[in-house]
């Protein structure tokens, strides 16, 4: 029986490379409105995690229910936002603007042959004034910096009117400043809009300004909770050292 | 114009405006897949479909089709089976089937005038029919590039981005691997195998320079590809050259006049 409001639902997975073990018999849930950050340190296996959780990579052993189907007959992925964690490596040859990238979250949606119809012009401006960049709509991708590229990729995801977004550290190589805007704007999403935020980050500074659970990964699932409870543990100080508690005051 | 009284010279035309077109289309989408080499690598294999045709006595051009969309399907499955990057694959792929053509052509013996005109092209030689199966074949790929326009965009912007909103992506990659092919085989009597690649890359390359969007990049590259195709035609016609030769000779130096260009204004602005 698969729970209403579990939007994810990992059991058991398993998954080596070779010889080395990524991911070591991890189970998940992700509540629906839940703002997860999935923490740990670089190489413990969250990104892979994440592209199995999406089907982009097999695990050798484990199932994943998405939205109470399998995995192999999940097919709303309208449902399912991601921002992948290599948007800044575009190829600066692309010819897109920023328009024609967030018409690519609207269009799979659509039946075949698929065009875009009058209406999806406000789907799109609403999606780009959601991250403030609505006025680089004509713009070529390349021709932005890091961080706007960013909110771009998330105005695609959120073009589609996802339940879940899951993004897969979304700040890397952005500003101090701009990183705390931009997870502002997720937040505020998370709340007003009620998506669920799935985080994936080694960042546990800023990022625990805003999540209201975090799961933390090395190899295998080592806490998985409420912010609060998270900060109280010994895992926090395992993996992040005894600044942790420092760091997880919330301001 | 004098050219244009000849019917040969006519059906030249015509048969090189609609490759020049399909090719010119298919190749922004290849370059940019950073798929360039895939026409490359399925003209030599279509080398063995060519000789394979002439040694069974039947049509060239339906045996190299079946080859080329063959080895392109084949092409597909090393890189997702077998694991191999897409230039090991094709560079494997090629070799076999170009390999094939030579094996073949040495047993038989008798056709190697004719094979060559396959390798270097012959765009002059153009019968009628082969004008109506060029318009055919063009107008295919055409439209299926059209129907899946969006589709073929996202897989080719960002495939695993594409494969998470719910793109077919491994029916495109089908797709596209089989229009390739097509093409290919297209191409084969205006530039010759050895000189396909030339026009599914060269004027993809040449709009890229400049395009400010993905559907003017197609625009630039099929205005690059028939102006090259027209152009290397009279050139060939009024200097007495190969008009293969010539073709690609007019690509490359727009290429190469685009991209100056094109460094030119954005330093100065």
């Amino acid at each position: 029986m698969s729970e209403p409001d579990v939007l994810f639902d990992l059991v058991q997975i398993s998954f080596r490379y070779g010889s080395e073990l990524i991911l070591d018999s991890v189970s998940l849930k992700v509540h629906r409105g839940d703002f997860l950050a999935l923490l740990g340190p670089n190489g413990s296996g969250k990104s892979t995690l994440i592209r199995i959780m999406l089907g982009l990579q097999k695990p050798d052993t484990g199932l994943i229910r998405i939205m109470g189907r399998n995995l192999s007959d999940f097919t709303a992925w309208d449902r399912v936002g991601y921002v992948p964690q290599k948007v800044t490596d575009l190829d600066p040859l692309f010819p897109a603007s920023v328009k024609e990238v967030v018409a690519m979250g609207i269009l799979p949606h659509k039946s075949w042959p698929r065009f875009l119809s009058p209406g999806d012009d406000s789907v799109i401006d609403e999606a780009l004034d959601l991250m403030e960049m609505r006025r680089y709509k004509n713009r070529r991708i390349w021709a932005l910096s890091g961080g706007q590229q960013q909110r771009v990729f998330i105005a695609r995801a959120l073009a589609s009117q996802p339940e879940v977004l899951v993004l897969d550290e979304p700040t890397a190589g952005v500003d101090g400043a701009t990183q705390e805007r931009f997870y502002d704007m997720l937040e505020n999403i998370n709340r007003e809009k009620g998506v669920t935020m799935i985080l994936v980050t080694h960042d546990i500074g800023v990022v625990t300004k805003h999540v209201n659970k975090v799961a933390c990964l090395n190899q295998r699932l080592i806490f998985h909770g409420s912010h609060d409870d998270f900060c109280e543990s010994d895992q926090a100080i395992t993996l992040f050292g005894p600044e942790s508690h420092l760091i997880c005051h919330r301001h | 114009m004098e050219i244009l009284h000849f019917s040969f010279m006519q059906r030249a035309i015509a048969a090189g405006l609609l490759v020049a077109i399909a090719c010119s289309a298919l190749g922004v989408f290849l370059v940019l897949r950073r798929d360039a080499m895939l026409g490359h690598g399925l003209a030599h294999v279509t080398f063995g479909g060519v000789a394979l045709g002439l040694l069974l006595g039947v049509s060239p051009l339906m045996t190299s089709l079946v080859v080329a969309v063959l080895a392109a399907l084949l092409l597909l499955k090393l890189r997702e089976v077998a694991g191999l990057h897409g230039d090991t694959a094709i560079g494997i792929v090629s070799s076999v089937g170009f390999a094939m053509g030579i094996v073949i052509a040495s047993i038989s013996g008798s056709f190697s005038i004719e094979l060559f005109s396959y390798l270097f092209g012959n765009i002059l030689a153009i019968g009628p029919g082969e004008v109506w199966t060029s318009a055919i074949l063009a107008t295919a790929v055409m439209f299926t590039v059209i129907l899946n326009y969006n589709d073929l965009v996202a897989i080719t912007f960002d495939r695993e981005l594409a494969k998470t909103s719910g793109v077919p992506v491994s029916r495109l990659d089908f797709i596209l691997a089989v229009l390739s092919a097509v093409t290919v085989v297209l191409a084969m009597k205006v530039v010759g195998l050895l000189l396909v690649a030339a026009l599914i890359v060269i004027p993809a390359a040449t709009a890229l320079q400049v395009a400010a969007s993905f559907r003017m990049a197609i625009a630039w590259s099929c205005a690059v590809g028939t102006f090259s195709v027209l152009g290397g035609l009279l050139a060939s016609y009024y200097l007495d050259i190969p008009s293969a030769g010539s073709i690609v000779l007019l690509e490359a130096v727009l290429f190469a006049a685009v991209w100056a260009a094109a460094r030119f204004l954005k330093k100065g602005g």
